[in-house]
């Protein structure tokens, strides 16, 4: 008995027993969509990752109390109790430190909303204090005016420079150069504006204002506050020396112990993509363990209904049996059956996780991916369902006795 | 050469303690483009003797012999302490593919495929080629005079066409016997006499055919008539077609 006619009995008898064969698919259809729509969701996200992730520019690191991502809960004692990064820190630091970087300290907080004569943003606006060299750590360029000085500094202006979005809400009509808007109650006087920088996973980079770190801290610091160090390196080829040299001149200033580990956060590209992996990495486990649960089930559940099947046509194998039909017919007829049946539950969930997989990178708008390795996984894992529940049944029915079936009612 | 041959053939069907003797001790011999019909009281084995020559079943005892071939033979079995007296699973099934056409009271189709389909299934199992298989099953329908409903299902057929339905799939392989076990007891007497028609042309055509009724006036049909009784033979004669 050839193939051919394997596969169409297979699917004349899956067609017979339209709603048993649909449920039965269901299990494998959930356990494949399950692991193939997390990984093409986290290899979408994975690409984006690699693209977007100059965030922070590929020759930026960052200095700050706490980790970027924070990877399960408990910990965050030991996060609280560091020193706060403070200004001080960040002077005694640009001093001590001679080697070929920037250092920015910058504070940031969110929640104020801005005026500008009757209009108002929303508070989703980001209020950042920057030091002078944020011109070379931030990625953002100068559209028209300039960028916080040296002076704004020192003097503590109330002076701002305005993102893109800021302006097409505030004054879409105006030259915002030289124009005055309000931030909780004070008033500044917007100096530049920003280039539109575009948005990284769907959130805008150009909601925001800048304004001297010093005037900020004056007006929003708490005794919470921490700053960021952002260093922007000009040779790559110094990035390890220049970060393992800020890292010992930052322990001096702060006293930490020989022995005793960083009480800052170091957050690079290669960190930032190191703690993804790790939070992906478990996303990955954690879906391998239900589609591996749920193919279990399906499995199980194929098995039962191949015993009802060869239950149901005990008389069907008499009857090819008589005709001269070996063992070996028989078995491949149920075995292939059980494979057809989950291979074609493996490719609806293949179809159903890659699309909705890739919803995410529509809405991101970034491009679709197809995890082709897998999808080849996915059937080949569903085939060996097919085979390792199949064959009991499969073996049953072509032990049956021809007499015997024959004579079944 | 007789084209089957039963020597002290038994079945003992074994049912918890109680042993089932249906069969005895059977000598029976059939030559090829016989016209053989089994008579006897229900119960009294003549399936067992028709599951026995299809090679459904297997004699618990005796010597059995399909067309120069050995079938089961106890004495060898007994000689070399092997199996080389019986025939494997697969030997036996080739045997029902190849050289045997069963034909069942119940007629036995596969209710959700069409007659055409139905008659192609030995075909399959004994590996021919669809278009093959196809015109092979076609020329079987035509024997029986069911071409035109070969796109039928079972269940779209009277009793009668698929008895012939099933007559063709017994036919279609070019079997060296054609077994027929009641099969005209489901049918009309009318259609009864058609199906027997039928049986005879095939005879007449060449076939060897057993034939198992209760029916004296389908019994006559054959040119030779033995009664069971209880598990042996009890009578073995020429009817009066034999005769002439
Ligand atoms: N599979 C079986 N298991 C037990 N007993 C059986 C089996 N098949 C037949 N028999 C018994 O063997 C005897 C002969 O049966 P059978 O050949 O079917 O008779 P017939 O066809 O002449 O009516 C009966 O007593 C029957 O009950
Ligand atoms: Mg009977």
């Amino acid at each position: 008995m050839n193939i051919r006619e394997v596969l169409t009995s297979s699917l004349d008898s899956i067609r017979q027993n339209k709603l048993r064969s649909f449920l039965t698919l269901l299990g494998v259809v959930i356990g494949v969509f399950s692991i193939i729509g997390v990984m093409t969701a986290i290899n979408v996200l994975q690409s984006s990752v690699e693209t977007n992730l100059n965030i922070l520019g590929t020759n930026t690191f960052f200095i700050q109390k706490y980790p970027a991502v924070q990877i399960g809960g408990g910990h965050n004692w030991k996060y609280r109790n560091r020193k706060n990064l403070t200004y001080s820190d960040y002077l005694q630091l640009k001093d001590s430190f001679s080697g070929p970087a920037t250092i920015t300290a910058e504070d940031w907080h969110g929640g104020d909303p801005i005026k500008f004569k009757d209009n108002q943003t929303k508070n989703n606006v980001g209020i950042q204090g920057v030091t002078p060299e944020w011109e070379f750590s931030s990625g953002y360029f100068i559209q028209s005016g300039r960028m916080i000085s040296r002076t704004d500094m020192e003097q503590m202006r109330n002076v701002a420079v305005i993102g893109q979005d800021v302006i097409d809400v505030l004054m879409p009509l105006y030259d915002p150069i030289g124009q005055t808007i309000t931030i909780r109650g004070v008033k500044f006087s917007v100096i530049g504006t920003l280039e539109r920088k575009g948005s990284i996973f769907g959130q805008s980079e150009d909601n925001v204002v800048i304004i001297p770190l010093t005037t900020h801290m004056k007006m929003f610091a708490n005794r919470w506050s921490s700053l960021g160090y952002a260093i922007a390196v000009m040779d790559m080829s110094k990035f390890d020396d220049v970060r393992d040299e800020i890292v010992f001149h930052l322990r001096l200033i702060r006293n930490v112990p020989l022995t005793a580990e960083n009480d800052f956060e170091i957050v690079s590209n290669s960190s930032l993509i190191d703690t993804f992996n790790q939070i992906t990495g478990a996303i990955k486990i954690a879906a391998l363990l239900i589609s591996s649960i749920a193919l279990l089930a399906a499995g199980i559940g194929i098995m039962n209904i191949m015993l009802v099947s060869v239950t149901e046509r005990t008389r069907e194998i008499g009857i090819r049996k008589s005709i001269g039909a070996k063992k070996r017919d028989i078995m491949n007829q149920f075995l292939f059956e059980a494979i057809f049946l989950t291979e074609i539950g493996a490719v609806i969930g293949i179809v159903l996780g890659i699309v909705v997989g890739n919803l995410l990178p529509v809405t991101m708008k970034v491009d679709g991916v197809f995890p082709l390795d897998w999808a080849l996984i996915g059937i080949i894992v569903c085939s060996a369902i097919g085979i390792v529940f199949g064959t009991y049944p499969a073996v049953k029915a072509a032990r049956l006795d021809p007499i015997e079936a024959l004579r079944y009612e | 050469m007789a084209l089957l041959e039963l020597k002290k053939v038994t079945k003992v069907y074994q049912i918890g303690t109680v042993a089932v003797h249906a069969l005895r001790g059977i000598d029976l011999t059939v030559e090829k483009n016989e016209y053989l019909s089994v008579m006897g009281p229900s119960g009294s084995g003549k399936s067992t003797l028709m599951n026995v020559i299809g090679c459904l079943d297997t004699p618990t005892s005796g010597t059995y012999i399909l067309d120069g071939k050995t079938v089961h033979n106890d004495e060898k079995k007994a000689a070399e302490n092997s199996t080389n007296g019986m025939l494997s699973d697969d030997d036996l099934a080739y045997v029902r593919n190849q050289k045997i056409g069963f034909v069942f009271q119940t007629f036995n189709l596969l209710p959700r495929i069409t007659a055409l389909h139905n008659v192609e299934l030995p075909l399959i199992y004994a590996g021919f080629h669809k278009k093959e298989r196809i015109e092979m099953a076609k020329e079987a329908l035509r024997k029986v005079n069911l071409i035109d409903r070969m796109h039928h299902q079972p269940n779209e057929l009277s009793g009668g066409q698929r008895q012939r339905v099933a007559i063709a799939r017994a036919l279609v392989n070019n079997p060296s016997i054609i077994l027929a076990d009641e099969p005209t007891g489901n049918l009309d007497s009318k259609t009864s006499q058609e199906i027997m028609q039928l049986l005879d042309e095939l005879q007449a055509a060449g076939n060897t055919i057993v034939l198992v009724t209760h029916e004296t006036d389908i019994a006559n049909h054959a040119h030779r008539v033995v009664h069971f009784l209880d598990g042996l033979i009890a009578s073995d004669e020429q009817t009066l077609k034999g005769k002439g």
